[in-house]
């Protein structure tokens, strides 16, 4: 399975981005080294900016799995669902190939290749690496990551390499066997399946051995950690300073996603996922020591398009057997497309640096102490793009962004549905719509393209201002505009949400 | 003594390449052994390969037609709590 997962520190965060928290926004991206900064500007899993701009997709070819994780069920045949290991078919590398340039002709953002599952990678080595030789061989520019359980890691490690694979996720759910054998009933190893804690203690080195091979060849590793309520919520403080300590860039603390309906051991053993609170007081723990990373869209092993989206649906091999790609044409809508952004970026960086010289460089991110009016929650409905550019009722997350003062910064993003719920529950509006203010729960407005009459008079109920006067505006731009609003109307004399308060006076 | 794939499989390819006797083969609806090839691995593995890495129970049966992983022994699921979940959702035909 694509699921991967490890935590960070025990110390809560300085304010502002003096720690690390904010991850990897455009300040702390500048700040990288260049060859580092080069490697992760244009890749959407490992920059919170270039998840704005451009796109990825997995590729389905690998569908064997060399172990078992009780958030997973190995019937992944779903085309309504959206989390990882799920896909709709599994493809060989030829077809994968030609999906990946016939996706990367009509979508110029598109700018890496993952292969994430259905099952692992590494247990389809093959089947991987002749997607990437292929693939190498037909469009160089596109990036290739791969995202594995890490248990056949090591010995992949020189492979890797070789194709220039320059990203790799491993997905670490802990450093203790006693807390894996909760985790994995098995794994398969050496031409046995080995169970329990052995099976754990196993997989936990090879993973800790890969992960430093990569770190030792200069690999850029991110780890995935699910966080399982009661089983390793605290522990993932300890894998998350193990794994900074030994050089991974980036830790990516997702949410345990679990139901009944799809047939998991957690799901039907009624364990539950964190609520979005506790998520992010653990993401909070983790970031004094390490980059974390906060917008994780926890995609299908098949997605196709800009995190958030998935438009695989346009390119089923069916459709894409009827598509003819002029490949030099579409390489050079690429190569613009990318010299656009690289424009774009150096204008906000330059006022960075601007800024930076006048000794104030943490001015966009961390309020003067005697700054008026206190931060407020304001969520997004966001296709993409960086833009409100959403309709309320069409919204399936929202981008809850922390504003005041100093500025705007992504804080998390709340799915609204995040995968399919069972047909009792579909075209239920006014139980969706309680959902989704349920969801909405601390901020203070919602901004959107467009919304309806009902939800309206339901958000102001709810004491969430609802506001669509900012569509087709930069996020930053129209989140500063409307809390401006609410200062200037004495809206923010005083913080209301405990959350909220915890974080301005940390 | 052959073994045998039956419906439950989910064609997810792991079995196919361990197989010492290249037994093994894609198929619609589901992989399939010949029996005529297989030998359960003997002489060349402590166990059959396909039924030691089969993620699914029930996928591979052995010669007197039991399942080699029986309800419950992969993913630690109580068969009782398993068929009180099917009763109760529309996990159905996840397993």
């Amino acid at each position: 399975m694509a699921l991967h997962v490890s935590e960070l520190p025990e110390h809560p965060p300085a304010g502002g981005c003096s720690a690390g928290r904010c991850g990897t926004d455009p300040a702390r991206l500048a700040a990288l080294p260049e060859d580092m900064r080069r490697r992760v500007e244009n890749h959407p899993c490992y920059s919170e900016d270039a998840h704005r701009h451009f796109a990825r997709m997995h590729a389905a070819v690998a569908p064997a799995c060399n172990i078992q994780c009780n958030y997973c069920n190995r019937k992944y045949d779903c085309a309504n669902e959206s989390r990882p290991g799920v896909v709709s078919e599994v493809l060989t590398p030829e077809q994968a190939v030609r999906k990946t340039l016939a996706v990367a002709a009509a979508i110029p953002q598109l700018s890496v290749l993952g292969i994430a599952g259905p099952g692992d990678p590494l247990a389809n080595p093959e089947r991987t690496f002749a997607t990437f030789r292929l693939l190498a061989e037909k469009a160089p520019d596109i990036k290739l990551c791969v995202s594995t359980n890490g248990l056949t890691l090591p010995e992949h490690v020189d492979e890797l390499a070789r194709h220039n694979i320059e990203h790799v996720t491993i997905t670490i759910n802990c450093i203790d066997p006693e807390i894996g054998a909760e985790i994995y009933p098995w794994i398969f190893w050496r031409n046995r399946r080995v169970r329990g804690r052995a099976a754990a203690a196993i997989l936990i080195e090879q993973q800790q051995k890969g992960l430093e091979k990569l770190v030792e060849r200069g690999i850029l590793v991110k780890i995935n950690s699910v966080m399982i309520p009661g089983v390793n919520d605290e522990h993932l403080k300890a894998v998350s300073r193990t794994v900074k300590a030994k050089g991974a860039f980036l830790h990516n603390v997702m949410p345990l996603i679990s139901d009944a309906a799809h047939g998991t051991l957690y799901g039907v053993m009624g364990q539950r996922a964190p609520t979005a609170d506790e998520l992010a007081r653990l993401q909070d723990a983790c970031a004094g020591d390490m980059q974390m990373m906060r917008h994780c869209r926890q995609c299908r092993a098949d997605a196709v398009g800009l995190l958030g989206e998935d438009r695989g649906d346009e390119f089923t091999m069916e459709k894409i057997a009827a598509i003819e790609v002029d490949h030099a044409a579409a390489l050079a809508r690429r190569t613009a497309f990318r010299a656009q952004v690289a424009a774009e970026r150096e204008a906000p960086r330059s006022i960075v640096e601007t800024v930076a010289t006048a000794v104030q460089p943490l001015v966009f991110h961390r309020p003067a102490k005697a700054a008026a009016g206190r931060a407020v929650l304001i969520a997004v409905a966001s296709k993409g793009g960086g833009m409100v550019n959403e309709h309320f009722g069409h919204a399936r997350e929202f981008l809850i962004y922390e504003v005041s003062a100093g500025g705007a910064r992504l804080v998390e993003r709340r799915a609204v549905d995040i995968y399919c719920r069972g047909s009792e529950q579909c075209d239920e509006e006014t139980n969706a719509l309680s959902r989704t203010i349920r969801v909405l729960q601390g901020c203070e407005a919602v901004l959107c393209a467009k919304i309806g009459i009902e939800p309206w008079g339901r958000l102001e109920a709810a004491g969430i201002v609802p506001n669509g006067e900012h569509g087709m505006e930069k996020i930053e731009d129209a989140v500063m505009a409307v809390w401006r609003g609410l200062l200037t109307t004495g809206q923010l004399g005083r913080a209301t949400d405990g959350r909220l308060e915890r974080r301005i006076s940390a | 003594m052959a073994l045998k794939i039956v419906d439950a499989c989910v064609n997810c390819w792991a079995c196919e390449p361990l197989c010492p006797n290249g037994a093994i083969h894609a198929a619609r609806p589901h992989f399939l052994i010949d029996a005529g090839m297989c030998t359960e691995c003997a002489g060349d593995h402590a166990d059959p390969q396909c039924a030691e890495i089969c993620p699914v129970e029930g996928a591979i049966l052995d010669a007197n037609n039991e399942p080699t992983n029986p309800p419950g022994s992969l993913t630690g699921i109580p068969p009782a709590v398993w068929a009180a979940a099917l009763a109760a959702t529309a996990v159905g035909s996840s397993r």
